[in-house]
């Protein structure tokens, strides 16, 4: 087994050609392409970007959105994390497969994938963060929702999104596994091992995997860098009731 | 031979993307009808948790989400191919229909809304048309897909058909051709491709229901 990986590292490497990141350290949509090419043990430099004051690069590679992540693979570059993730399992498609081989099972991943990423099904968790009052308590209140539909018609019994090992799905998940910072900024925990059992061990698992633990943002760095934004929301938000 | 059924509504740009496909695939199919504002028990049955058209059943499994169907199509039944075969080209063609996938939501209400709000659905409006004119369409290709439609043409139907049926709705003039050259051009070119031709929706027919509906939703706010 251990000279069969080898080999396929080998032939990875061959392959790989110059493989850059563009990246933010604090964002799930970046970490998951990292993720994906770890798993793969596919080699790549990663530039991080600064998010208020981007690169010449970042513009020129991706000019529609000028967003991260963007993956550049021999100078040509893909935006859009979930269609990185797939060109990532096109190119690389061992070792670590991503995507079941059913047809099927490809489509309701590709399913839930859209679905998670949906600006409308984001939009609950933001404003769990940076809301308040009435605003908040309906934020809350869809947030459980939506994980109490992760939880049991997504994960369902399995281990893994992915089943038996790490897939596309859990990488899009992926920013469940440090949301108790915001939990903790916020000071209301939604996510709580008792009503949702199942996440809870996902995420134990998931952050347990060598290439996830070397891979999540500093936890106090987050900390202080998230504490300062929501503080920063709440000044100049005209919602904000006056304490 | 496995029966695919397809449930849609007759204006849905959405349906209209995977019965197209069916059709360049050569893929016979049975189509259910939906009244949306009465939806059958089968279409709650089959996709519980949207409720929403379109919904393909092959061999008794549902799909939802237009893409999502377009991609498994794709895959299960490969001749006269939606997406390129090159991986990075495939990348490419993906990034793109996500652009409009992300757009198509938000450019529908422009019939729906008034003031602000409606001037915000414009500039959504103009900001996908130039990425088009300017990003998408490069190189005077004939269609995205190159000679032939592929699913970032068919990704872009809202912009070919019923952007038109949005405009006449609201009373609003938000497409100038002359402005945009290349995205007025790959227009003609789609809506001359037969398939896409003699299946679309009578824009009469959607802009009467859509001032009907519109009529209502005002009401509704004013009461």
């Amino acid at each position: 087994m251990a000279g069969k990986q080898k080999h396929t590292r080998t032939k990875n490497q061959l392959k790989m050609g110059e493989v850059k990141v563009l990246g933010s350290w604090s964002s799930p949509y970046g970490l998951r392409v990292q993720w994906a090419l770890g798993l793969k043990s596919v080699e790549y430099e990663y530039i991080d970007e600064d998010l208020l004051n981007k690169s010449q690069m970042l513009l020129k590679y991706n000019p529609v959105h000028k967003k991260i992540p963007v993956l550049v693979h021999n100078g040509k570059p893909i935006a859009e994390s979930a269609v990185i993730l797939e060109y990532i399992e096109e190119t690389w498609p061992q070792p670590h497969p991503l995507l079941p081989k059913d047809p099927y099972e490809r489509a309701m991943v590709r399913f839930w994938i859209n679905f998670l990423d949906n600006k409308d099904k984001v939009a609950p968790f933001i404003t769990f963060f940076i809301g308040v009052g009435e605003e908040h308590k309906k934020a809350v209140n869809e947030a459980k929702e939506l994980l109490k539909l992760y939880e049991e018609q997504v994960l369902g019994e399995k281990k893994y999104f992915g089943g038996e090992e790490i897939g596309m799905l859990d990488l899009a998940m992926g920013w469940m596994a440090y949301f108790g910072v915001i939990e903790e900024i916020v000071d209301v925990k939604i996510l709580d091992a008792e009503t949702f059992p199942r996440l809870h061990a996902w995420i134990q698992n998931f952050r347990a995997h060598p290439v996830i633990k070397n891979n999540l943002p500093d936890h106090d760095r987050l900390l202080q860098n998230y504490t300062e934004k929501r503080q920063r929301f709440l000044a100049y938000s005209p919602h904000t009731e006056n304490a | 031979m496995a029966v695919v059924k397809l449930f849609g509504a007759w204006l849905s740009p959405y349906v209209y993307k995977v019965i197209w496909a069916l059709k360049l695939k050569g893929i016979p199919y049975e189509y259910i009808e939906e009244d949306l504002s009465n939806k059958s028990p089968l279409l709650l049955q089959y996709n519980p948790i949207h409720k929403k058209v379109p919904v393909l059943v092959h061999d008794g499994k549902p799909i939802y989400e237009s893409t999502v169907i377009l991609r498994y199509i794709d895959e299960i039944w490969p001749q006269n191919p939606l997406l390129p075969a090159n991986p990075y080209d495939r990348a490419v063609a993906l990034f793109w229909i996500k652009f409009a996938d992300d757009k198509n939501p938000i450019i529908a209400k422009l019939y729906r809304t008034e003031g602000e709000e409606q001037q915000a659905v414009v500039k959504e409006w103009l900001e996908m048309l130039e990425a088009m004119e300017e990003h998408a369409l490069i190189g005077g290709k004939k269609f995205f897909g190159g000679d032939e439609i592929n699913m970032v043409d068919i990704a872009f139907c809202m912009v070919a058909h019923w952007l038109g049926v949005f405009e006449d709705t609201a009373g609003l003039k938000v497409f100038e051709p002359h402005k945009f050259p290349q995205v007025s051009s790959w227009i003609q070119n789609f809506k001359s491709v037969p398939i896409i031709k003699d299946n679309l929706p009578d824009t009469d027919k959607i802009v009467a229901y859509l001032k009907r509906r519109k009529e209502m939703l005002l009401t509704s706010k004013s009461n």
